[in-house]
């Protein structure tokens, strides 16, 4: 049993949903409690779908319970073919329809339709969203795209190539897509099917046509990719391309593949992140500290970005996506950190507080924590709210998701001159660390010293005891005169709880009996910034 | 004394009630913890479920409004099911990790779901171990709010009727109480308070209370009066304390309200002079707030997807009170008892459709193309953008809707979507 205050995926089979819910002419009859119909919500308020995700459930009740809910599921599979005429059928049971052990499969296959109805087995007590979302891509893949397509010989003809990945309540999966397309126009590559999203079923028996395939989102779509080079023999390219570099990248791995000279599509400045960072008012952002926690996708790249492409030091790196584990620790790595791996909000929450960042980059729920602890935030990652499927056209992927990215990022901040100004005039009654950046209002925060307050206290969740070395003798630290207290307080707020933090050491390493101003001073000469 | 209203049969008060079976799209129980952790300020609610379960409920709130809220879900996995972990070792641990993070607790409810249902886990015994263990600062009580047992609203009543039996005991000899049954939002109980104590009534108490240590006592002088139509099980816990039930609509509108205040009137005797002059000044400006609304509503035909119970309740104060026609009143489920006065004032021929088959009643919806449709979260964009107005019902629960000085409030929600149309022109 795990205690969870928030989750950062929900279960296996509304992963399936967003498989379901992204295509056309496919429905997904699951045997569910009348309770799971909440998901419904998901598509039509955070996402806004005008139409009902094309989900069936069976809505069993306890006192079907001891007479026949296999029954139950079957007249709904029955019922909802007739309805909905789909070309192809999803089945399967969310967490409650797996004790009961009803197998939608066989019962499904017992009716006999006459069209494609494919079983998932998707364990609602191990896996989680993503891993339901790929599985069940992967299964429709395998079941709909396993005959060969004839392809032309490749000359005299465009390159032809299939993108993979983007579904329904997917994290600007809509706007990605069409910078990848606009890539691919530009390298004078055919698309032949995007899918899950816009795909039917139809679409998904013609995917061996393509010459490549392009993973947008490695956690949806890597497994059906793998099983279509293993089967059709296409390659796939798996670079995910948020961000300049990446996206250079991703341009020159897919032109290698289709055969494709990417010079004209790299010249010139696709890009203006490059400018913006190099210029002048961009200084400021050196080596501000940043938290990035998200999925496993879009963290790896904000780390990556943030560090090389904004000049900021990443001093947190963490995933909910415990299968790409591997590749965050060795992204964390390179950066000196250790990497945080865990859906447990309260970790999470912890690890925040110790890392002292000056912006989070992470999802809803990191907003959350940054809003309690006033630290400026935006949001890189699932899951999301509402507020995150914006109107307007905001793409991470491809050239213009690199401005879309560098806009985000630096919105929330302090700016440069304002910062400054609160460094050196500390006690202006106006303008001081407990109001939020100008440009954003400039309120009071509420929360000021949450930062602060929060390492003082004892932390709210078990978290990793900070780093002592052995040979110290772990006394509590040494009081604070009262004039080096009140010096303290002219130290910005989102640095003091670091600068507190670093003090007490230097005076626990060298024993002192008191902190005093000096001694925060010297603190500060010795450990630097 | 207020006579009983016979039970309506579907002949007597003219209302057809029609029963439906078939795919239900409405919430589990455990919803209802999105506005009871907020009511009862020192209670947690400890789901005892699945990944489904705590992602239902961060969906259902608004989606994750609240940056501590005072609910999680001890999710369980395969360890436990298989037997590897033991389950009451676990939930220990779970509660245990819980209290040290929130000593503030005073009152954890141990909320079944459908999978703890299933797998048959007794939480009723798993909340008493753990209420001697953590006794004396923290009760543990326990309610089932899944989904194979609960629509939406029925998780109030089973959170209710579990607190029911802890209440303190009320002396044999005590003089008659009133207590007002029904999470209301503080600001309408503050209301009724006081027009209560105009009329004379000054031992009023509310189930439930704000704080844990706050119950109200009941006992064999009790007359109880439900504020919500959702309260079956709540009900009839109080009664087997000996408890009796003030019978009376609802008090949504100003009608609902006067009839509602004047049951409890009429059971405590109260001077009808001394009635008039308490509610008087309310009457009016209800009165004056519903002007704005009716000829906005008067003549609008409506029809009510099933979701919290209170969908009877709502058509009454709709028709009677802002002139509007009822379709269909969808509810999930009819209390016959509850509901006999508010289905008696209901226009004859209302059709009243009890469950639900998804797909068949969003046929018959688009069929009468109604100018309002009152529907859960998940039906409103879908059916606003095949062109018809939607209100979705659960702001109905999160917003104080009771009592004279909101009955406006209660009309301009739904005219809300109806102005707005009429504002926009893209």
């Amino acid at each position: 049993m795990q205690l969870t205050v928030w989750t950062y995926e929900g279960p296996p089979h509304i992963g399936a949903m967003r498989i379901a819910t992204a295509m056309k002419g496919l429905h997904y009859v699951l045997h569910a409690p009348q309770g799971d119909t909440y998901a419904d919500l998901l598509f039509t308020m955070i996402e806004r779908r005008d139409a009902r995700p094309p989900v069936t459930y069976t809505t069993f009740q306890a006192q079907d319970l001891g007479r026949d809910t296999a029954e139950i599921f079957k007249n709904a599979v029955a019922k909802a073919y007739e309805r909905f005429q789909p070309q192809a059928m999803i089945v399967g049971a969310s967490c409650t329809a797996e004790l009961i052990q009803d197998d939608p499969g066989g019962l499904a296959k017992a009716l006999a339709l006459p069209i494609p109805v494919i079983p998932l087995e998707l364990p609602a007590y191990q896996k989680k969203e993503n891993w339901g979302a790929s599985e069940t891509f992967y299964r429709l893949v395998r079941a709909l795209a396993n005959q060969p397509v004839e392809r032309a010989p490749r000359e005299n003809r465009r390159p032809i190539c299939n993108i993979l990945g983007p579904t329904a309540l997917g994290f600007r999966h809509r706007d990605d897509i069409v910078e990848i397309r606009k890539l691919l126009g530009a390298l004078g590559i055919d698309v032949n099917v995007v899918a899950p999203m816009g795909a039917t079923p139809a679409d998904l028996g013609t995917l061996s046509a393509a010459d490549f395939n392009v993973v947008m989102y490695p956690e949806i779509a890597k497994a059906a990719a793998q099983y279509l080079e293993k089967t059709h023999k296409q390659p796939f390219v798996d670079i995910v391309p948020i961000g300049v570099k990446a996206t250079e990248r991703f341009v020159e791995a897919v032109a290698k593949l289709a055969g494709v000279d990417p010079a004209p599509v790299l010249a010139g400045a696709p890009s203006r992140l490059p400018w913006y960072s190099r210029s002048v008012d961009s200084t400021y952002l050196t080596g501000k500290r940043v938290f990035i926690f998200g999925d496993a996708t879009h963290a790896l790249s904000a780390a990556r970005i943030a560090a090389t492409e904004l000049g900021f030091k990443v001093v947190g790196l963490g995933t909910y996506s415990r299968e790409f584990a591997r590749e965050i620790r060795a992204e964390a790595a390179e950066h000196g950190i250790e990497a945080l791996i865990s859906d447990d909000y309260l970790d999470v929450e912890a690890a925040i507080q110790a890392a002292q960042p000056e912006l989070v980059l992470g999802t809803q729920m990191e907003r959350h924590i940054a809003k309690r602890l006033g630290v400026p935030c935006a949001v890189i990652s699932a899951p999301i709210h509402v507020q995150d499927f914006p109107a307007r056209h905001s793409p991470q992927m491809g050239f213009e998701g690199a401005n879309v990215l560098f806009d985000t990022w630096v919105h929330p901040l302090m700016m440069g001159l304002e910062e400054h100004l609160l460094g050196m005039f500390r006690e202006d009654p106006e303008f001081h660390d407990g109001v939020a950046p100008s440009h954003l209002g400039g309120k009071p925060r509420e929360s000021a010293d949450a930062v602060e307050q929060a390492t003082a206290a004892p932390p709210l969740a078990p978290s990793p005891a900070p780093p002592i070395p052995a040979s110290i003798t772990i006394d509590g630290p040494a009081p604070w005169a009262a004039d080096a207290e009140k010096e303290l307080r002219k130290i910005p707020f989102f640095v003091r709880g670091k600068a507190r933090a670093n003090t007490e050491r230097f005076a626990r390493e060298r024993e002192l009996a008191i902190i005093t101003v000096e001694t925060l001073y010297d603190a500060k000469a010795h450990f630097g910034r | 004394m207020n006579a009983h209203a016979p039970l309506p049969d579907a002949a007597g008060c003219g209302v057809e009630i029609r029963q439906e079976y078939g795919q239900r799209a409405v919430f589990c129980g455990l919803t209802g913890i999105v506005w009871l952790h907020r009511k009862i300020q020192d209670a947690f609610f400890l789901v005892v479920g699945s990944r489904t379960c705590a992602h239902l409920i961060q969906s259902a709130a608004g989606v994750m409004i609240f940056a501590e809220p005072r609910f999680a879900t001890a999710i369980i996995d395969e360890r436990d099911l298989a037997g590897i972990a033991d389950m009451n070792d676990e939930l220990d641990r779970v509660v245990g990790r819980l209290i040290e993070r929130r000593p503030d607790i005073k009152l954890l409810f141990l909320v079944g779901s459908c999978p703890s249902e299933v797998i048959k886990l007794d939480l009723s015994r798993a909340a008493l171990r753990l209420s001697k263990s953590l006794a004396p600062d923290v009760r543990v009580l326990n309610y089932s709010g899944s989904g194979i047992e609960t629509t939406f609203t029925q998780g109030e009543d089973a959170c209710l009727a579990s607190l029911v039996p802890d209440l303190p005991a009320e002396p044999a000899e005590a003089a008659a109480s009133l207590l007002v049954v029904g999470a209301l939002a503080d600001v309408v109980e503050d209301q009724f308070a006081r027009i209560f104590a105009e009329m004379g009534l000054d031992d009023v108490r509310f189930l439930p209370a704000r704080r844990a240590n706050e119950m109200p006592a009941v006992g064999r002088n009790t007359r109880y009066l439900l504020a919500q139509p959702f309260l079956t099980d709540t009900a009839r816990a109080l009664e087997e304390r000996g408890a009796r039930r003030i019978a009376a609509p609802f008090p949504l509108g100003a009608e609902g309200t006067t009839r509602w205040l004047q049951a409890a009137a009429d059971a405590f005797g109260v001077d009808p002079q001394h009635f008039e002059a308490a509610t008087a000044p309310g009457r009016k400006r209800a009165g004056q707030a519903l002007a704005h609304y009716r000829e906005r509503l008067a003549g609008k035909r409506i029809f009510f997807f099933p979701d919290s119970q209170l969908e009877v309740p709502l058509a009454r104060f709709l028709s009677r009170e802002m002139g509007t026609e009822l379709v269909e009143v969808g509810t999930p489920y009819l209390h016959r008892a509850h509901l006999a006065d508010e289905l008696e004032l209901l226009p004859r021929g209302t059709v009243v459709n009890e469950g639900q088959s998804l797909d068949d009643q969003m046929d018959r919806c688009r069929a009468a193309k109604p100018d309002l449709t009152i529907c859960g979260l998940g039906l409103a964009n879908p059916l606003e953008a095949e062109g018809l107005s939607t209100k979705w019902s659960i702001e109905l629960l999160f917003t104080p809707i009771q009592g004279y000085d909101q009955a406006g409030d209660l009309a301009e929600l739904f005219c809300r979507p109806l102005v707005r149309r009429t504002r926009l022109e893209v």
